[in-house]
């Protein structure tokens, strides 16, 4: 195990002006052969070679990135974390990680800072009234937290808001999830890295897969930019280049890769208090720890690999924030940026065996992964050690594409497809 | 004493408009043409903020939009703007200010015992501790939360508003230095459109803060010629107070003008800001360079400035930052700062220099003129809290990375130091554009163009004031001629030439103790990243310069790094012993400077935000006291509440009069398509699930769409108003997106057919009217239009004149009753409504609205797509599969045939009945067939609309149901808070099945 990391630890690495902090992960050189290799060092993709070697004891393990772990949408997005679906499978799913997700700190011995500040989802129309009272009234008698709260009670919970919306968007209402709220991402891939490393777990940077070794309809390795490795399973974690994998893999995927965008305003002191989202206009905020105002914009109309969107998304969700908070319009934009988003006709992942033995596919996050990195990589790696997909991720199979079976959540997914 | 510190001469301020200002509650006076930053220094004001983390006193580092440390909240209540700088905020009359994140105050800060723990807040403190208990992370981080942020958001609504603008332009320079300047006059003598934006309000950029000549005569007079030039030219638009901030695709340039910022009274009727959208042919970056700081021990404290922001003090607000100044340098032009300062009379205690051998043309004329230079030197220390008092400087080892002698100390209050330039490359970068690392500057500089764009000047890595006017010329030029004009080639003006290498590149300066031990070197001032935190990152394995920076947040402050990332980078490279160009450089994104939301938002909030669409009978409806739903984009009447009612009592009694007599609606905003062209009929064959090609002229038939995924996304009737000609209405909220997804078939998948689609939606009015009367009234109205069943069945449509105008009347129905909706000329239907109003009095006509259109429709069964369906039911799932041709193909037929849509167990449309009558469920409720007594339990279906009917006497619902078709009789229940409501699953047909008054 490595150095515990604590307050203690830090005075007393404090008295050798802190050289003596071992490091947080390795950075070997691949080995010839792995039982498994994790393409792709995102969250999800830390957590599944994490739980590969603790629950099922496959440590022979390695997790190969093109760029830097946590570089893709794990270090991109806008840090939401909720569990309040509509469909069965999927609070399945969203739960299953949100319970993860409120003892990670603990088990990672790494605060990844994750605030249940909570999360509202504000209902501007009646029909938005209706889709909501639906989905809490599932979230209810699937054990879920999820509440109805009245405009006042909106307004006691950001109190900064309009909610007169100027007639046009008023407030009827939201749900409230008090358990969701928000993480500090990039703690979360590095605490995961750290852990994993820790089990044995060799994780490798600058490394970027450029084809898969497939046998008799099996696959026996990849091919990379640091040369072939052997490998008994591969299980592909790649938010925003999955359709890519599956091409040099020989299949195809239900995806549609997007630009999403978000934005950070200048840090100011304490003034949002939780996530609000906002659906109808597309406005979701909530301020980091640090104080900047964190505000997540649309996808881009078009299919582009490019990691950075279109201006009209900017203007559209920052009038939508000016809407709903009229005195954020004097606030300042500090940084604009962009992730590439792999999304499903039914809005829901794809967690499944493939065409290819051995070959696993996580992927299909849409705008809304990052709540799911625990979860998903827990199931995955249950799916990726036994062979056939978990019972929470069964119904998230490529086979729903052929049988039509479907989990629609685009009514509960954050942002608009 | 006022302003002290002004020179008795010199600078491009107006000593003739003295202005007053307050700063941190005192007030002072400083001149038009004076900066916020340049005015405190003037009256000797330093010290003037906090820093993010240690609460350090800070004070201004810079002259521009560089700074870090000068953070300021200006003005208040609803006007304060937060985390300006300082040296960027125009002084005007009234101005008031203060410092940010201190507490209680700038002199006294709490804060600051942050400072005395700092050695256990290194770089990441926060990911290592905190963690226990778990739970107390709440409490620990509303710790945190309060003491982080800068200033404060504004409490009230902002009184201002924004404009947004297009433009186009041949040749768009960002940026009025002498190489922007060059850039504009070359490209506008060729003919080209220009536009010419700069940050500043005044243009000339460098050539205001140096003393350097161009054809002879002060640079700041050839700007002033320059731009004389530029404005009689009535194709170049001139942009001062504008920063190019953003550089999009397909050369999209975003163009943030400040507009009233800088005035005293500002005008109540003209925009604060504009943000400018331009498309430009070809671009010229300008942009200037940015000086960077040294790293040495505690170079944070309040007089250690940039040189370069020293200079600018002195020559172009005619300032004096200090009395006796050090200059610490690794490079030769920061000698010119010197030779400034000297003349303006301050005192120069030595020229510390890290270069061994100081030698340059500056260094010499330092030296000539008796400036002591200390070659071979560095700062190993300052002192002073809340002004440097004295640095303690010392001869360096040969490989610069030790002291080599004893520390000997200079008094000072103004340490000026210079590591060389960065080029702004920012909005190359932001282009897509490459960088290359250039090893003679030791920073990074702009390789290939991915846009069509050059870099001209300093931010190309050019930096003698000849060769970067040259270059300014040759890029306006070439830019031009790549626009399609033609281009003379202007002699180039006379200027110097110095540059300011030689240099020596050392990155960091050592100090009596290892990095980390004692004292600070800070690299990111604004957020209190140190050499050691850059270190410590390293040491743990965060060795990506994007790990490094997350880590540390190293150039993640409001200034995103403008003057840590090159020092970041370097420290880095020095301690991995990995060169700088190969590690690579964090992504610049953008905007370069921040972005005021509104200006983002421009005209399209309040009223503009999503546009509002009235009926032309909205003022009827406004007039009879409606209450309004919000339904896509319009407004419909939901209920006529009458004195004393509230929605229920209104609903029933509109419902009940709509039965019984007469009601009328208002239906103007379903979506009208307007369809054309020999293949019309194929085309709604493919688009709709039924067959269309019988349908003849002066017939209505209704239709289901699909998505490709076989799900219903929309449906309505379609009249056959001729040969090939057809009328299409969608749902009020989906014509938009129907009219897009017929759009992409026809343009993408189906370009062979002819077919031309129009929205007409906002052509008609439509008044609805429906009940057993309605043929009567009609007929009142109407002498050429033959009302007889025979003559007029169910599903048709007639032309003619009603109410005295044209109509097209068409006989369908929604609320399950005889109905005609008829249809007149937008400009009519007012008219329409007032004579039916009129003459339907006997019938005791009833205008009812959204909600009583929902309780008669779902009497009657009928679905509203998007309350029964949510994009996951399938027309077999309604129980409308016979609309379903299985003699044609059409969008999703093929989707429909996956084994899951035959699943008997899918949820599937049905009608509820709570065992209760007085019972009426809540809209959105789940279903279970068993009870338990707590959660999970195993939902089969939701009610999808529930209402209270006064026809059917009771409270009824509409559900989707699993199985449901086939379940009819059996009972479901929906646990609701506090009690479970049983019921019965029923058809969803409750009013006249047979459809008798339907056709009647």
């Amino acid at each position: 195990m490595k150095a515990r990391y604590s307050i203690f630890s830090l005075a007393r690495n404090a008295l050798s002006s802190h050289e003596n902090w071992p490091q947080a992960w390795r950075s070997p050189e691949p080995k010839k052969e792995y039982d498994v290799v994790i393409v792709g060092g995102g969250g999800h993709g830390l957590v599944t070679a994490y739980y590969l070697a603790k629950e099922h004891g496959i440590t022979n393990v390695a997790v190969i990135e093109k760029g830097w772990l946590g570089g893709g949408n794990t270090g991109r997005n806008t840090t939401i974390v909720r569990s309040n679906y509509m469909w069965d499978e999927s609070a399945a799913l969203y739960e299953h990680s949100l319970k993860l997700w409120e003892n990670m700190t603990k088990e990672l011995n790494f605060n990844v800072m994750f605030s249940q500040r909570g999360v509202l989802n504000l209902a501007h129309t009646l029909n938005e009234v209706r889709i909501t009272k639906r989905r809490i009234h599932a979230n209810r008698l699937n054990g879920i937290d999820s509440e109805w709260v009245e405009p006042e009670q909106v307004k006691e919970w950001v109190p900064i808001i309009d909610l007169r919306g100027n007639g046009r968007y008023p407030v009827l209402g939201g749900s409230l999830q008090r358990r969701g709220g928000t993480a500090r991402h990039d703690a979360v891939a590095w605490g995961y890295a750290r852990a994993a490393d820790a089990l044995g777990v060799d994780i490798i940077q600058q490394c970027a897969v450029e084809g898969f070794d497939i046998e008799d309809g099996r696959v026996t390795g990849v091919r990379t930019s640091k040369g072939a490795i052997k490998a008994k399973k591969v299980g592909v974690v790649v938010a925003g280049h999955a359709g890519v994998l599956a091409n040099m893999a020989g299949f195809k995927l239900p995806i549609n890769s997007r630009p999403l965008q978000a934005l950070v305003s200048e840090p100011v002191k304490p003034c949002v208090h939780c996530v609000v989202m906002a659906g109808a206009v597309h406005a979701y905020i909530s301020q980091s720890d640090k104080g900047e105002l964190v505000i997540g914009a649309g996808t881009d109309a078009y299919n582009s690999y490019a990691q950075w969107g279109s201006n009209p998304v900017t203007e559209d969700t920052l009038a939508a924030i000016c809407e709903l908070y009229p005195l954020f319009r004097r606030m300042r934009m500090m940084r604009q940026w962009g992730g590439v988003v792999d999304t499903c006709p039914d809005a829901s992942p794809i967690i499944s065996t493939t065409p290819v033995k051995g070959l696993y596919f996580n992927c299909g996050w849409g705008t809304g992964g990052f709540k799911a990195t625990p979860g998903s990589g827990h199931i995955f790696a249950d799916t990726v050690a036994n062979d056939r997909p978990h019972p929470i991720a069964e119904p998230f199979s490529l086979e729903r594409f052929k049988t039509g079976f479907l989990i629609d959540e685009h009514a509960a997914a954050g942002v608009a497809h | 004493m006022a302003q002290r510190y002004r020179l008795d001469k010199g600078g491009r301020i107006d000593r003739d408009r003295p202005v007053d200002f307050t700063f941190n509650g005192r007030a002072y006076q400083g001149y038009a043409g004076d900066t916020l930053g340049s005015a405190l220094l003037a009256n000797g004001v330093h010290l003037v903020g906090r820093s993010f983390k240690y609460h350090r006193p800070r004070g201004i580092f810079s002259a521009g939009a560089e700074e870090a440390n000068a953070l300021v909240q200006v003005g208040e209540g609803a006007a304060t703007l937060a985390d300006l700088k300082a040296t960027q905020v125009e002084l005007y009359e009234g101005l008031s200010a203060r410092s940010v994140n201190c507490y209680p105050s700038l002199d006294f800060d709490i804060g600051e015992v942050n400072s005395l723990a700092s050695k256990l807040f290194p770089a990441g403190f926060y990911y290592k501790t905190f963690m226990w208990p778990q739970a107390g992370w709440p409490m620990y981080e509303r710790f945190i939360r309060k003491a982080a942020g800068l200033g404060e958001a504004p409490l009230e609504p902002d009184p201002d508003f924004y404009d947004k603008r297009y433009a186009h332009a041949d040749v768009l320079v960002a940026g009025a230095g002498p190489a922007g300047l060059a850039a504009a006059l070359a490209a506008a003598r060729s003919g080209a459109r220009v536009i010419l934006a700069d940050e500043q309000h005044e243009l000339g950029g460098s050539l205001l803060s140096g003393r350097d000549e161009v054809d002879g005569k002060p640079g700041s007079d050839w700007a002033a010629e320059a731009e004389r030039e530029l404005r009689a030219n009535e194709n170049v638009r001139i942009l001062p107070r504008s920063v190019v901030f953003g550089y999009y695709d397909h050369n999209w340039i975003d163009i943030l003008e400040n507009l009233s910022d800088h005035l005293a009274n500002k005008p109540a009727d003209a925009p604060r800001q504009r943000m400018w959208k331009v498309r430009a042919n070809q671009v010229v970056l300008a942009t200037g360079a940015i000086e960077r700081p040294l790293v040495f021990r505690d170079n944070d404290r309040p007089g250690i400035m940039l040189a370069s922001a020293a200079r600018s003090y002195v020559n172009r607000w005619a300032v004096r930052p200090g009395e006796s100044a050090v200059l610490f340098t690794n490079n030769d032009g920061a000698y010119a700062a010197a030779l400034d300062m000297k003349a303006a009379g301050i005192k120069i205690a030595a020229a510390v220099d890290l270069r061994a051998e100081a030698e340059g043309e500056l260094t010499q004329a330092a030296r000539d003129a008796g400036i002591e230079v200390l070659a071979g030197h560095g700062i190993a220390a300052t002192e002073g809290h809340k002004r440097v008092r004295r640095v303690k400087v010392a001869p360096l080892s040969a490989d610069g990375r030790s002291l080599a002698g004893e520390a000997r100390t200079l008094n000072c209050d103004l340490v000026a130091m210079s590591g060389g330039w960065n080029p702004t490359v920012h909005l190359h970068s932001q282009s897509r554009g490459k960088l290359r690392f250039d090893a003679e500057l030791a920073t990074f500089v702009p390789d290939r163009a991915v846009q069509a764009e050059r870099s001209a000047g300093a931010c190309n890595g050019t930096f003698g004031l000849a060769d970067v006017l040259g270059e300014g010329f040759a890029a306006g030029e070439a830019a031009a001629e790549a626009a399609g004009f033609s281009v003379e080639k202007a002699p180039r003006p006379q200027a110097g030439n110095g540059k300011f290498l030689p240099a020596r590149w050392l990155w960091l300066t050592p100090s009596s103790k290892p990095v980390g031990h004692g004292g600070k070197h800070f690299v990111d001032f604004q957020n209190d990243v140190t050499a050691a935190d850059l270190q410590l990152a390293l040491r743990e394995g965060y060795t990506s310069v994007e790990h490094v920076k997350r880590y540390t947040t190293t150039g993640m402050g409001t200034d995103q790094g403008k003057t840590s990332n090159v020092n970041a980078l370097g420290v880095v490279s020095e301690f991995r012993g990995v060169p700088i160009e190969e590690l690579g450089v964090t992504t610049f994104r953008p905007p370069y400077t921040p972005v005021t939301f509104g200006a983002w938002g421009g005209r399209d909030v309040g009223d503009l935000f999503d546009p509002i669409r009235r009926t032309p009978m909205h003022s009827w409806h406004a007039r009879a006291g409606a209450e309004f739903e919000n339904v896509g984009m319009w407004k419909r009447p939901w209920y006529y509440p009458k004195a004393g009612e509230g929605m229920h009592e209104a609903v029933q009694r509109e419902s009940k009069a709509a039965r019984e007599s007469l009601g009328i609606l208002d239906a103007t905003t379903l979506g009208r398509i307007d369809i054309q062209g020999p293949d019309s009929a194929e085309f709604l064959n493919r688009v709709y699930t039924n067959g269309w090609k019988t349908l003849k002229p002066g017939a209505i038939r209704y239709g289901l769409m699909l998505g490709e995924d076989g799900m219903v996304m929309d449906d309505g009737v379609t009249a056959c108003l001729g040969e090939n000609h057809y009328l299409m209405h969608t749902t009020s909220g989906g014509a938009a997106e129907v009219l897009a997804h017929l759009e992409e078939y026809l343009q993408t998948e189906w370009p062979e057919l002819q077919v031309y689609l129009t929205t007409v939606t906002e052509q008609y009015a439509t008044a609805a009217i429906a009940g057993p009367n309605a043929r009567k009234l009609l007929a009142e109205l109407t002498d050429d239009i033959d009302v007889d069943p025979d003559a007029f069945p169910f599903m048709s449509w007639r032309e003619g004149t009603v109410a005295g105008v044209w109509a097209r009347v068409m006989r369908i129905s929604f609320s399950g009753d005889l109905s005609f909706e008829i249809n007149v000329e937008a400009h009519n239907g007012l008219h329409l409504w007032q004579t039916l109003m009129n003459a339907g009095e006997k019938y005791n006509i009833t205008p009812y609205g959204t909600e009583t259109m929902h309780v008669l429709r779902a009497e009657k069964g009928f679905i509203i797509v998007g309350q029964e369906t949510d994009g996951t039911v399938t027309p077999v799932d309604l129980g409308m599969e016979k609309l379903c041709s299985t003699k044609k193909d059409f969008i999703g037929k093929r989707s429909l045939s996956r084994p899951d849509m035959q699943d008997p167990n899918r949820k599937q449309f049905v009608g509820l009945l709570p065992d209760d009558p007085n019972e009426v469920l809540e809209e959105g409720a789940q279903l279970v067939e068993t009870v338990k007594s707590q959660p999970p339990m195993d939902m089969v279906g939701h009610v999808t609309s529930s209402y209270m009917s006064p026809n059917l006497g009771r409270g009824f619902a509409l559900a989707l149901v699993k199985g449901g078709l086939h379940k009819h009789g059996q009972k479901v229940y929906a646990p609701m808070p506090g009690k479970t409501i049983a019921c019965t699953v029923t058809s969803p047909v409750f009013f006249d099945p047979e459809g008798e008054r339907l056709r009647a």
